[in-house]
């Protein structure tokens, strides 16, 4: 339906953010995807997200993989360069875009087949490497596209809409986030904004591997009885450890809550995360009992959501590789030529 | 029985085991020969799986200054008694084999038509060192001073090269110095020297002696290359090693120590190309490394480059086959996949180096001609010309040229009011505009997919739209025929019929097979590919002659193949040679081949006639 052209007039209450722009303007192209996707909302909140956090729209660049998920960049932040790629590719591409200039913002949108299957190995190495950037998979546990068959995030003993139930083990992309060394880790729920938002602007301010596992219904090919990725299921199992404010450095720090039951964390850049603990005895900021707090609530049947791990210190790619702080594709010809007489001195070692 | 004689004109072979230190020995040695003036041809032989890890070192010492590889061994030395029989079997006849007779050996292991040389270099060692890994070490000094005799080389040389060698670790200067004279002493007391001699020439200029992966990938720092991504794989591992070390030396920032480049190790393949794309997109200039299973698997993606139009280099170094293979043996039989690679309609530019020289200037050239024409560009290496040191022209750079970025918007261009879209051929030259992401806040941003947009990279499913963007790829893939590099021609000393097309590693054996050929006769116009897109001087080329002889080193006659297809060549008129036993084709074989093939189609030597 790209052939809808959205109306440019603004709602006269609108209200501006601190660079003057409205939501309106971190909005992309009409959505193609399904009445109901749960992609939407998440395209929704990173819209929301960027637009609270004064993002000036062209300094992200949005990129993806192939599948639904990888569709809706080009459905958020239309100023924004968008980079469709290839199936499971995404982390790559990002990588060297990420290399070549410091200074954007990147976002990476996957799914769970694009991500967990044909791209586990891209979106492990990525993560291990830690790249700047904020990583979301919009997990249905389902090819959408072509449609209706498992994906490899899909919970043993569920259902497909054909009534086949998937034998396979699922892959928990938070838990390998966790284990390879992403910095930050978070699931959410597309249904929940209120929790989803937050994330995504932390992530987004976040430096090093962002990445937020998004379980996001799909509405057409799983969100019957059976499903482990449907509305109502996700709904009753919902586990949130906490729920997150980001505080940013314009905005006053007021903590109004009962001793003990808010902890603070102050990221890289300045932002301050406000965490309400929902489950006590849950440390996001300890790698090793987040990994064990989530393993003990799965093997309950819980969704756990919520910021559940975060590393305010963390380093990134460039950290590691001591690249210049000027980015690598502003470089002009004396940064990165020798000349001549190099040259020559080389020669003469060559002889 | 006889003896070869010769003077700065035969083949020395060094048979070793692997990892036995022989390699700088065997190095120092070709460098002598270069020191003493006459050009050297130096090829590493190693075997990647093989019981007794041996490996070859053939040094062709030849005033005439052919540097292919010319076959046969006149002086074999023989280190290694896994490889003793093959070795000894491979010397021709009259020719001369050097070996350690600590062990006296039974004589069925010797040929009666070849000269023996021995020598007891493990007593010498033996007496001289009591440290295991000294003796193994000073053993190759040793049998280099004792050749240093046999061949009447200057010893001054040597010990020239041994200084300037341990210049760093100076203590090793003495010990080494004294193994030289050992085994020169002991040879000038049991040996005379041999047939095979070394005179003084002045026959080498400023050539400089270089591997062509070195070479390539300094190419890709005077380029402006500044994102690496790569995976091990033989014969290109080296290069990206090459271009690590040049960083260091020439690419941190003096004040900061901070590095002007980025290179990572991917986890394979795939993510190097798709990192290489990744950073193409946002404006910096990228490259990987590999070799033919490398690029097997790179496909996607360069088939997304040409399509989205995204700058990349891809430097394949080739070798045979897939798998084990034959990952240690030279080949060109990537051109195919390479020039085709990828789904859908698709071509890509190559670059052909001929000799380290050649892989520096293309290296840099590729990133030029990448930005400018916004797609894949492929520098084809081969392990020959990658992974053995070459005597080539000295390395040049022009301090006026200036970095090509090609067509890029500008933030000013588009607070201009300039009309952009990404797919739009404004120039009629079928290269569109791009923007860098993040350039201007509401102008000149676009989604990058693959076919399915309009010249404004709006999203379109339509057949029109689809064909006029691929007419215009088509318009652009003509626009590099006249910025890739052109062929050379060579023309024969008198009018002929005859051609011969030929490109990258084959040049120095392809030179040295003309002149033979001449002189027998054979008149031949040689013309030397160094990129593909074909310009029309190729076709004109092909038209102008009866007959061409396409030589290549694969068993497919790729090039052939390539030269058909896109010219609309007769098949009838191109005639292969093709060497594709894994070995660097020689000057001999392409001699014999097209001798062989006279009959065929009745190539005969030339009538003398007044030009």
């Amino acid at each position: 339906m790209t052939y809808i052209t959205k109306p440019r007039l603004h709602h006269p209450l609108l209200k501006p953010n601190g660079l003057g722009f409205t939501r309106r303007d971190y909005e992309g192209k009409v959505s193609t995807l399904c009445a109901g996707c749960g992609h939407d909302s998440i395209s929704a909140s990173i819209i929301q997200a960027c637009y609270e956090i004064d993002l000036p729209p062209h300094r992200l660049a949005k990129l993806s993989g192939i599948g639904c998920s990888s569709k809706t960049p080009d459905y958020f932040l239309g100023n924004s360069h968008g980079f469709n790629s290839v199936h499971g590719r995404m982390p790559s591409v990002l990588t060297g875009a990420n290399l070549a200039n410091r200074e954007l913002i990147y976002l990476g949108v996957s799914g769970d087949g694009d991500s967990a299957s044909i791209g586990l190995g891209q979106f492990a190495h990525s993560v291990r490497r830690g790249v700047n950037m904020t990583y979301i998979v919009e997990n249905n546990g389902v090819y959408g596209l072509t449609k209706g068959q498992f994906s490899a995030t899909s919970d043993k003993g569920s259902k497909s809409k054909k009534g086949v139930v998937n034998h396979d083990q699922p892959i928990d992309l938070v838990g390998l986030a966790l284990q390879l060394g992403a910095s930050f880790v978070a699931r959410s729920f597309s249904g929940d904004k209120a929790q989803l938002v937050p994330l995504i602007k932390a992530a987004i301010r976040h430096k090093g591997a962002a990445f937020i596992d998004v379980i996001s219904p799909c509405v057409q090919f799983n969100n019957h009885a059976g499903s482990t990725k449907s509305f109502d299921y996700v709904r009753e199992h919902n586990a949130a450890v906490n729920r997150l404010d980001v505080i940013l450095e314009r905005d006053e720090i007021v903590v109004d809550y009962a001793p003990g039951s808010v902890e603070l964390v102050t990221q890289h850049d300045g932002s301050v995360l406000r965490l309400r603990k929902l489950a006590s005895h849950y440390d996001p900021t300890d790698r090793l009992s987040a990994m064990t707090a989530l393993q003990e609530h799965q093997a309950k049947g819980e969704i756990v959501t919520g910021l559940l791990y975060v590393d305010p210190e963390a380093e990134d790619l460039h950290d590691y590789l001591g690249t210049v702080d000027k980015p690598l594709n502003q470089l002009g010809d004396a940064e990165l030529t020798p000349g001549s007489a190099a040259l020559h001195a080389l020669n003469a070692s060559l002889r | 029985m006889t003896a070869l004689r010769a003077v700065n004109d035969f083949v020395v072979k060094f048979a070793n085991v692997n990892g036995s230190g022989s390699a700088s020995a065997n190095g120092m040695f070709a460098k002598a020969v270069i020191r003493m003036g006459v050009p050297v041809a130096a090829r590493n032989i190693f075997p990647s799986n093989i019981q007794g890890l041996p490996t070859w070192y053939e040094v062709r010492v030849c005033e005439a200054g052919y540097i292919g590889r010319r076959g046969g061994v006149d002086l074999m030395v023989a280190m290694n008694p896994q490889t003793w029989d093959a070795d000894v079997a491979s010397i021709e006849p009259g020719g001369y084999l050097f070996y350690d007779n600590t062990k006296p050996l039974p004589p069925e292991k010797f040929r009666k038509d070849i000269n023996v040389l021995g020598v007891p270099l493990t007593a010498i060692c033996n007496a001289a060192y009591r440290d295991p890994r000294q003796r193994q070490l000073f053993k190759n000094i040793i049998y280099v001073g004792a050749l240093s005799y046999l061949l009447g080389m200057e010893v001054e040389v040597f010990e020239t090269l041994i200084r300037e060698e341990f210049k760093a670790k100076e203590r090793l200067i003495p010990p080494n110095l004294e193994a030289l004279h050992m085994g020169r002493d002991e040879a000038a007391k049991i040996l005379q020297p041999i047939g095979l001699q070394m005179r003084r020439a002045d026959k080498v200029g400023d050539r400089i002696f270089v591997e062509g992966n070195n070479a390539a990938a300094l190419g890709a720092v005077y380029g402006g290359a500044t994102v690496c991504a790569w995976y091990p794989i033989t014969p290109s591992t080296s290069l990206a090693e090459a271009f690590t070390s040049y960083c260091e030396k020439f690419r941190v920032d003096p004040a900061t120590g901070d590095h002007r480049y980025a290179i990572v190790q991917a986890e394979d393949e795939i993510a190097s190309i798709g990192i290489v794309v990744g950073a193409g997109w946002n404006g910096a200039r990228a490259f990987t490394c590999t070799s033919g299973p490398g690029v097997s698997l790179m496909q996607e993606f360069v088939g997304l480059s040409y399509f989205a139009e995204i700058p990349a280099v891809i430097f394949d170094v080739q070798r045979g086959g897939p798998s084990t293979g034959m990952p240690t043996r030279t080949q060109q039989s990537d051109l195919l996949s390479a020039a085709y690679a990828s789904h859908g309609d698709t071509k890509h530019p190559l670059l052909l180096p001929e000799d380290p020289t050649e892989c520096f200037e293309f290296g840099a050239l590729a990133f030029d001609l990448s930005d400018r024409l916004q797609t894949t560009v492929f520098v084809m290496l081969d392990l020959d010309i990658g992974m053995n040191e070459w005597l080539c022209r000295p390395f040049q750079w022009d301090d006026t040229r200036r970095i090509d970025r090609g067509k890029v918007m500008t933030f000013e261009d588009l607070e201009a009011g300039k009309d952009f879209g990404r797919y739009l051929d404004v120039d009629g030259d079928g290269i569109p505009y791009r923007t860098y992401p993040g350039t201007h806040p509401d102008k000149g941003g676009y989604f990058t997919r693959g076919t399915s947009r309009d010249p404004y990279a709006r999203y379109s499913e339509e057949g029109p739209v689809y064909v006029a963007n691929m007419q215009r790829l088509l318009d652009k893939f003509d626009t590099a025929k006249s910025l890739v590099p052109a062929p050379i021609v060579r023309k024969a000393k008198r009018r002929t019929p005859y051609g011969v097309i030929y490109f990258g590693s084959t040049s120095p054996a392809m030179d040295e097979s003309l002149d033979s050929l001449e002189a027998s006769g054979v008149h031949l116009d040689a013309l030397r590919l160094r990129a593909f897109p074909f310009t029309d001087q190729v076709l004109d080329f092909i038209a102008a002659h009866e007959t061409i002889f396409v030589v290549e080193q694969n068993r497919d006659a790729q090039m052939r193949t390539l030269i058909m297809n896109e010219g609309g060549v007769d098949p009838g008129k191109l005639v292969s040679v093709l060497n594709y036993d894994g070995s660097p084709i020689t000057a001999r074989f392409i001699t014999d081949e097209i001798l062989r093939r006279a009959g065929d189609v009745a190539v005969r030597p030339v009538p003398q006639v007044a030009e």
